[in-house]
């Protein structure tokens, strides 16, 4: 799409806040609904995914030289899914070695991870936008960072929450997408703040 | 075999009402809130989950005998991320304008929760015809779904139902509608209904079970 002049500090505010890949481009949904309910799990699943997005942003940025030298570029997509789906397995018997208690806190969002859009979601417009070395590392940071930045304050939010009266019928995923709408909304003041 | 029509007929529901991937179970939740900003969209991107969803768990149910336990979840994605990429370029050959309107969310079909989640929960368990049947039923329960949020948001966003202005010149779009913001609320709005309605039928069992032990 042509955007090689976009500089790395735009890059960077723009996958961080003014385009956050959770409250604007609805990626990174399921973890974003079901792992906010506490801030204290928000955090590491936060920095987990980030570090996942880095090394499927630097693979996707490795695949897609050598399936163009190749000429296989339908198998992008299949390459992209199984080098994030090894990531995530390491990540996950990293956690497991270090730190068990996490490991279980996070339960079945660990694995999931491989299917955490914004995950697939960051190679994708990577190469759709045609970022170089540089600027994916940039993207790929951004993004974590806004996805993490979006996960803790829902979570923050529903804290408060747990102590307040709430409609029995507004409660539980209802409740929270209404949260996310208004955060949402707070999130669109930042548009154009990237260029 | 009445009784068996009915009962696929009953497992076919099942994706439609009572397990309704959108509004009851809460997956897939990326694409549903991305692309609804039209009917339109909403439909092509159900009919396309609907194809990835029906194709994977038939090869998934064929294969099932086949697969060993330990790498079922990375075949399963690879199975998946091959129909995906059909898809893919289906699109790509019928309609540019679709194409570029879904952008990177026909890719991302791939990690739509719904599609692993039928692969490994029934799929891989059952014979071809219920694999199938149930397949069907959720794709079409998810392609309602999607298309509820995408002809409310495009009502209100756009005045307008697949392209057709509904209200005149007169009318002011509520514009918030088709922005991300807009795509929260109303799947939010949509789960209370659920959730409303789900509340006045328990109430309505439980008073009758009331009135039952009475007489």
């Amino acid at each position: 799409m042509g955007k090689m002049h976009e500089t790395a500090a735009q890059i960077f505010i723009n996958a961080f806040l003014a385009n956050n890949f959770v409250l604007a481009m609805f990626l990174g949904l399921c973890p974003f609904i079901g792992v906010s309910g506490k801030l204290e799990t928000a955090v590491p699943m936060g920095v987990a995914s980030t570090f996942v997005m880095l090394v499927a942003s630097l693979c996707a940025f490795g695949i897609n030289i050598l399936l163009a030298h190749l000429d296989l570029e339908f198998l992008r997509l299949i390459a992209y899914i199984v080098i994030i789906a090894s990531t995530v397995q390491l990540v996950e018997m990293v956690l497991k070695k270090y730190s068990p208690s996490l490991f279980r806190a996070l339960g079945i969002y660990l694995p999931l991870i491989t299917t955490n859009c914004a995950v697939l979601g960051v190679a994708l417009f990577q190469t759709a936008r045609d970022y170089d070395f540089i600027q994916s590392i940039t993207f790929a940071i951004g993004a974590g960072a806004g996805f993490t930045l979006a996960l803790v304050l829902m979570a923050s939010v529903r804290e408060r929450l747990q102590l307040s009266d709430v409609p029995a019928v507004a409660q539980g995923t209802a409740l929270s997408l209404m949260l996310a709408g208004i955060l949402s909304l707070a999130f669109m003041g930042f548009a154009g703040l990237g260029g | 075999m009445n009784a068996s029509t009915t009962e696929r007929w009953d497992e076919f529901m099942e994706g439609i009402w009572r397990q309704n991937p959108l509004f009851v179970m809460v997956l897939g939740l990326c694409p549903a809130l991305a692309v609804t900003v039209s009917a339109v969209n909403a439909l092509s991107m159900g009919l396309a989950t609907t194809f990835v969803l029906t194709c994977s768990c038939v090869l998934v149910s064929l294969l099932r005998k086949l697969i060993p336990k330990e790498v079922r979840i990375a075949t399963y994605i690879v199975i998946i991320a091959t129909f995906v990429t059909v898809v893919d370029y289906l699109i790509q050959a019928i309609s540019l304008a679709l194409y570029d309107a879904l952008g990177a969310f026909i890719q991302l079909i791939v990690v739509n929760c719904i599609i692993l989640g039928r692969a490994e929960a029934h799929a891989s368990k059952n014979p071809l015809l219920p694999t199938l049947i149930n397949a069907l039923g959720m794709s079409a329960g998810f392609t309602l779904g999607l298309f509820a949020l995408g002809s409310v948001r495009e009502i209100l966003g756009a005045g307008a139902f697949f392209g057709v202005s509904l209200f005149g010149p007169d009318f002011q779009p509520w514009v918030v509608m088709v922005l991300p913001p807009g795509g929260f609320f109303v799947l939010g709005a949509w789960l209370l209904i659920f959730a409303a309605i789900a509340r006045r039928k328990q109430k309505k069992l439980a008073e009758q079970g009331v009135g039952g032990q009475n007489a």
